[in-house]
């Protein structure tokens, strides 16, 4: 058993010089049965804007309060010791400006011990302890309510969750081994694993008290009294606290392993075996059925040490930074004032694209949106399936009725382009091809003013092409949405050499407006994200066409992690389209990228993946391995992983040094997570790139001075 | 035709009263999250009654502006989480502003016309200093309407001493020891925390709990108050000892129909006899009490005899004093605030009303002998407001009067 009390933790505080600290304040609460509880708050003196956080100080701080009031207990001078946050926060875990400052797996674990024998000393103060969780709770901030005897919620409080594995971590502060001790083995896979994964999704106040986190909840308004009086009424024995989630005996000898068992499987199969953190957060999991908190605490202290040391984490550290604040403020982006205020929305196009733009933008715009096609069954249809989709969300409470009413009044629809004439914002979400492209505006811009903004949600034809014929070129950008328009976060905005500042920044405040985060590329063949894509299947489609078994293409391209195999990416964007992206990309750069005849043939033949009747595949259809079947040089799963990665690599560093695409490999990175699903664990693209070698085969440097990588 | 019922007065609680300004206990907390937990406290100690089932707020604060203002009883109503069919009004009569309420919802209750109600009243008197931003009428002055004393309250208090001569600053300085000991006794007896809903208080050094009146001086002494200051006059009478001090707090107390009472299965602390409210020369307001007093007794059709316990606002002990010698009634009589008053609790304007009955409904059922018992205040610009209520712990209660 690791005694914390012999253990030195000045090491770390030479990684504190600058933490901003949360302080511990201590004062007495005299309830009216006579009990005197000493009620804790964390506070680190900034506003609900810089939420509490945990560094070393901070811990240290924290225990040296609780070693004093563990004394005050002895003498009888206090009943109960309470814990609660600053007003909206409790704390929003581990100090992560510190985490990624560590690379040495010694200091690593010092942090996880420091942690432990923090907010473990809880539990051994000669009173019962307490946690009031009065708002935001994430991880170390979780923990330290997860440490205590007992906990209330606030109703209100904003989340609540354990977010460590989606950053490449696990819940090393007690986390790991408490929580499924507290509210189940299922619940707590829930919460530590299946959440983190699903766009590090939080738990409501609700839902911890359901789950069994919390014993009780209060409404916001008198929250600090009513938990005060609740936790009075507990020590002096009129509340009795049940806890119907706690694992019994017959859960821990039949229930446990086989949720373990059934997380792994799904585990694998939804992201692969190559991060970490969840299969450390598992393993874990899985030991907590039995032995003592201590030997948890252990575990976990280990566990942490090998996790702080990773590349993966230093990579997911990097890949949240950049979504937590790159996004906020887009390289390149010209001052907001600068936008044009939108006050009407014309969408060119009525099919299934245009018919999600509008939806999007009527959403979060809130202002007219006029849709237009050739003709008005068209529209009509389009219509019908965007006041669909607002039915369908007020049928679902996600909007009220008269909100719903409000979106439907404002989507029309027309044949006359005159009705475009008030729009600030025209985008055209028109079939791929230039001239038609070209065509539709040419239509619309006599009717429109001088300066109304045009956009194209082209992905992969020249902006500054479509815009050849237009009167005023410089008020077009390029809008490129991913698919599904309402769910990916990714709009990458083109600036053409015409582009004028006002158009571009429009853009970007547009973007912003409709929640989505935008990167500023220039207008080069696919912009970031399918260029990047084209490399992929490009090189798989080589390797395919040369002899290897499609399934060895698969697995040789695994370890990187991605969501999808080549062969499952190719059949979600279509065998069409796939083979059009290889085409364009192929013309552009004919030396470097890959066209496949098979994959023309394949389109023709219509399937490539067999699928069971909910649409899981099962397999590679026999027909389509029969269409690319002729290669004669098959290629090993390391040589085709390598030279991914050299490719990858090579066009990274063209994108940026000769295409000027975006302005830093932070932005490629940024694309890649937002716009592909590319795990932080790589860091999006680049740090995987150095890390693996491939940026020094390829460029003889790296991206990234120095690398983002663990210890070494 | 609406049925006429019998006006109940079901609980009352109030949080505790803290020190106006700067140094109090409630300079970082809004006036109206004061209402809002003074009105939560009060609808969980009573479970019964469903918040659906209240027909109105009536919530009183004075320097109605900021977190005092935009209708008070209809904010206090949402932000307390009663159902939003619930309506709410914001009521001012100055330092009677919950007993003004509490008249009205009551007065609507005997007619018929609702079943429950709030009433109460707050004062921020550190985040709105009394009389803040006013804009008096010229006329006032310049047709001498009312005297330049009227509006300002200590010297309306001197002026009390001018006209009674006997009631002088010796008298004044031991009524209001007496308020404080009085007040120090009853805490250490329980009887005021019992109806206090406390309030959680972020300060630079953590969260605290407001659970007691941060005013209160129970080592009051007559030479201790002989030395203060007279701030409204040289070589004046009225001092901070012998008068309430400026304060922060709320007050909220629950009405009902006799029979919604039934039916709830709620138990009344007291019954709503009569009320009355009058008018006195504005620079002498501290008389208002005796002839609203006068008033009420009329219309209950009771002597000053048949009262057993008083509930007076000590706004100054003079004014009590002026009260007190106009009806006969000795100063330390035992039926007079018998738990101290607004001297040593303070008096947090519009709110004062409710805590004279919270503690009047307390003391009746400590004394079931006494049938009747009178919650009085005086009220700035010249007026006075009684209530009368009757016990019914009282062997005689619901039976005709006398």
């Amino acid at each position: 058993m690791t005694n914390y009390r012999d253990i030195d933790f000045t090491p770390l505080l030479e990684l504190s010089a600058d933490e901003v600290v949360t302080h511990t304040f201590v004062r007495d609460i005299r309830m009216p049965s006579g009990k005197t509880i000493a009620l804790v708050t964390l506070d680190n003196g900034l506003d609900h804007t810089r939420p509490n956080t945990l560094g070393p100080k901070t811990l240290l701080e924290y225990l040296e309060t609780l070693d004093a009031l563990a004394e005050r207990a002895n003498r009888g001078e206090i009943d109960a010791v309470a814990t609660t946050g600053k007003p909206w926060i409790l704390a929003a875990g581990a100090d992560l400006s510190k985490v990624s400052e560590i690379r040495d797996a010694e200091i690593g674990k010092l942090m996880a011990q420091l942690g432990h024998f923090a907010l473990g000393r809880q539990a051994e103060l000669g009173v019962p302890s307490f946690v009031f969780i009065n708002g935001l709770a994430l991880g170390g901030g979780l923990e330290v309510a997860l440490n205590a005897h007992y906990r209330t919620v606030d109703s209100s409080a904003a989340a609540i969750a354990l977010p460590e594995v989606f950053l490449g971590l696990i819940p090393g502060w007690g986390g790991a081994y408490l929580l499924p001790n507290l509210i189940g083995i299922e619940n707590a896979l829930k919460v530590v694993i299946e959440n983190p994964l699903k766009q590090n999704r939080t738990l409501s106040a609700a839902d911890a008290l359901e789950l069994g986190i919390a014993d009780v909840m209060f409404g916001p308004a008198r929250f600090l009294e009513q938990s005060l009086a609740w936790a009075d009424a507990v020590i002096t024995g009129r509340t009795k606290v049940k806890r119907p989630n706690e694992p019994g005996k017959i859960e821990r000898l039949t229930k446990w392993d086989i949720a373990i068992g059934i997380a792994e499987k799904s585990l694998a199969a939804k992201i692969g075996r190559v991060p970490r953190s969840p299969y450390a957060a598992l393993e874990l999991l899985k030991a907590a059925k039995s032995g003592s908190t201590s030997e948890g605490f252990a575990r976990e202290d280990e566990m942490l040490a090998e996790l702080i040391s990773s590349d993966q984490l230093h990579a997911s550290m990097y890949a949240f930074n950049l979504v937590q604040k790159r996004t906020k403020s887009p390289a390149g982006a010209p001052d907001p004032k600068l936008a044009r205020p939108i006050t009407k929305v014309g969408v060119l196009g009525a099919g299934y694209m245009a018919s999600q733009i509008a939806t999007l933008f009527a959403r979060r715009l809130q202002v007219p949106v006029v849709i237009t096609d050739l003709d008005q069954a068209h529209v009509d249809t389009a219509l019908e399936r965007i006041r669909g989709e607002f039915a369908a969300l007020r049928d679902r409470g996600r909007i009220s009725s008269d909100e719903c009413n409000r979106l439907c009044a404002l989507v029309q629809g027309t044949v006359d382009k005159a009705d475009f004439a008030d729009c600030d914002w025209v985008i055209e979400a028109v079939f791929e091809e230039l001239e038609v492209k070209q065509t539709v505006f040419a239509q619309v811009e006599p009717y429109l003013a001088e300066d109304a903004i045009i956009a194209t949600n082209t992905s992969s034809l020249s902006v500054e092409q479509i815009g050849a014929k237009l009167a005023h070129p410089e008020r077009l950008v390029g809008f490129h949405f991913f698919t599904p328009v309402a769910v990916m976060p990714l709009v990458e905005v083109i600036r053409t050499p015409h582009t004028n500042e006002q158009s571009l920044s429009t853009a970007m405040v547009v973007a912003k407006k409709l929640k989505k985060n935008a990167v500023i590329t220039a207008d080069t063949p696919g912009f970031v994200v399918n260029r990047l894509l084209a490399v992929l299947l490009g090189e798989a489609m080589r390797a395919v066409d040369s002899g290897t078994d499609f399934a060895t293409v698969d697995a040789a391209m695994a370890p990187l992690g991605l969501p999808m195999a080549p062969s499952v990416l190719l059949d979600l964007v279509g065998l069409r389209v796939g083979a059009h992206v290889l085409d364009t990309h192929h013309a552009a750069f004919p030396d470097r990228f890959y066209r496949s005849e098979n994959l023309h043939k394949l389109a023709d033949y219509g399937t490539l993946l067999n699928k069971d009747g909910k649409g899981k595949i099962t397999g590679f259809d026999s027909g389509a391995m029969k269409i690319v079947a002729g290669g004669t040089d098959p290629q090993s799963a390391e040589a085709i992983l390598t030279r991914l990665q050299d490719r990858l690599a090579d066009e990274t560093h063209r994108m940026l040094v000769e295409d000027h695409v975006v302005s830093a490999p932070e932005d490629i990175d940024l694309c890649m997570i937002l716009g592909a699903g590319f795990p932080f664990q790589m860091g999006g693209l680049t740090p995987y790139l150095d890390r693996v070698g491939a940026s020094e085969r390829a460029f003889g440097d790296t991206f990234h001075h120095p690398m983002v990588r663990g210890a070494r | 035709m609406a049925e006429r019922e019998d006006v109940l007065f079901i609980d009352g609680v109030r949080t505790p009263f803290g020190r106006a300004g700067e140094k109090g206990m409630y300079w970082n907390t809004r006036a109206d999250d004061l209402i809002v937990k003074a009105m939560m406290g009060l609808l969980e100690r009573n479970p019964k009654v469903p918040g659906a089932r209240i027909d109105d707020v009536a919530i009183a604060a004075t320097t109605q502006q900021g977190d005092q203002g935009l209708t008070l009883g209809r904010t206090a109503a949402i932000l307390a989480g009663l159902p939003l069919s619930v309506p709410g009004l914001a009521i001012d009569r100055m330092c009677s502003g919950a007993m003004t309420a509490t008249a009205l919802m009551g007065s609507a209750i005997g007619f018929g016309q609702m079943e429950l109600a709030i009433a109460g009243g707050v004062e921020h008197m550190g985040r709105h200093p009394m009389g803040f931003d006013a804009d008096p009428n010229p006329r006032f002055l310049a047709e001498k309407l009312v005297s330049p004393d009227a509006l300002n309250m200590g010297i309306t208090a001197e002026r009390l001493h001018d006209r009674f001569p006997q009631l002088t600053k010796e008298r004044a300085d031991r009524f209001a020891m007496g308020s404080q000991h009085k007040a120090a006794a009853a805490y250490e007896a329980g009887h005021i925390q019992a109806d206090l809903i406390p309030v959680a208080l972020k300060t630079e050094a953590g969260w605290g709990l407001a659970d007691r009146d941060e005013l209160m001086r129970p080592e009051t002494t007559m030479e201790g108050l002989a030395d203060l200051k007279t701030p409204f006059r040289p070589h004046g009478r009225v001092t901070a000892g012998n008068a309430s001090p400026l304060t922060d707090g709320a007050t909220a107390c629950l009405l009902a129909s006799s029979s919604t009472a039934k039916e709830l299965g709620l138990a009344p602390k007291m019954r709503m006899v009569s009320f009355g409210f009058a008018g006195v020369e504005p620079e002498v307001m501290g008389l208002g009490p005796i002839p609203s007093t006068e008033k009420a007794l009329r219309l209950a059709k009771l002597s000053i005899d048949d009262i057993g316990l008083f509930e007076l606002n000590e706004a100054f002990a003079v004014q009590v004093l002026s009260f007190l010698d106009h009806f006969g009634i000795s100063d330390d009589d035992a039926r007079v605030n018998q738990w101290g008053g607004a001297i040593a609790l303070g008096h947090p304007l519009a709110s004062s009303g409710v805590r004279l009955m919270n503690q009047l409904a307390r003391q009746f059922e400590l004394h079931p002998e006494v049938r009747y018992g009178v919650t009085a205040m005086c009220v700035g610009l010249g007026q006075g407001g009684t209530v009368i209520w009757e016990n019914p712990h009282h062997a005689h209660y619901g039976k005709k009067a006398r």
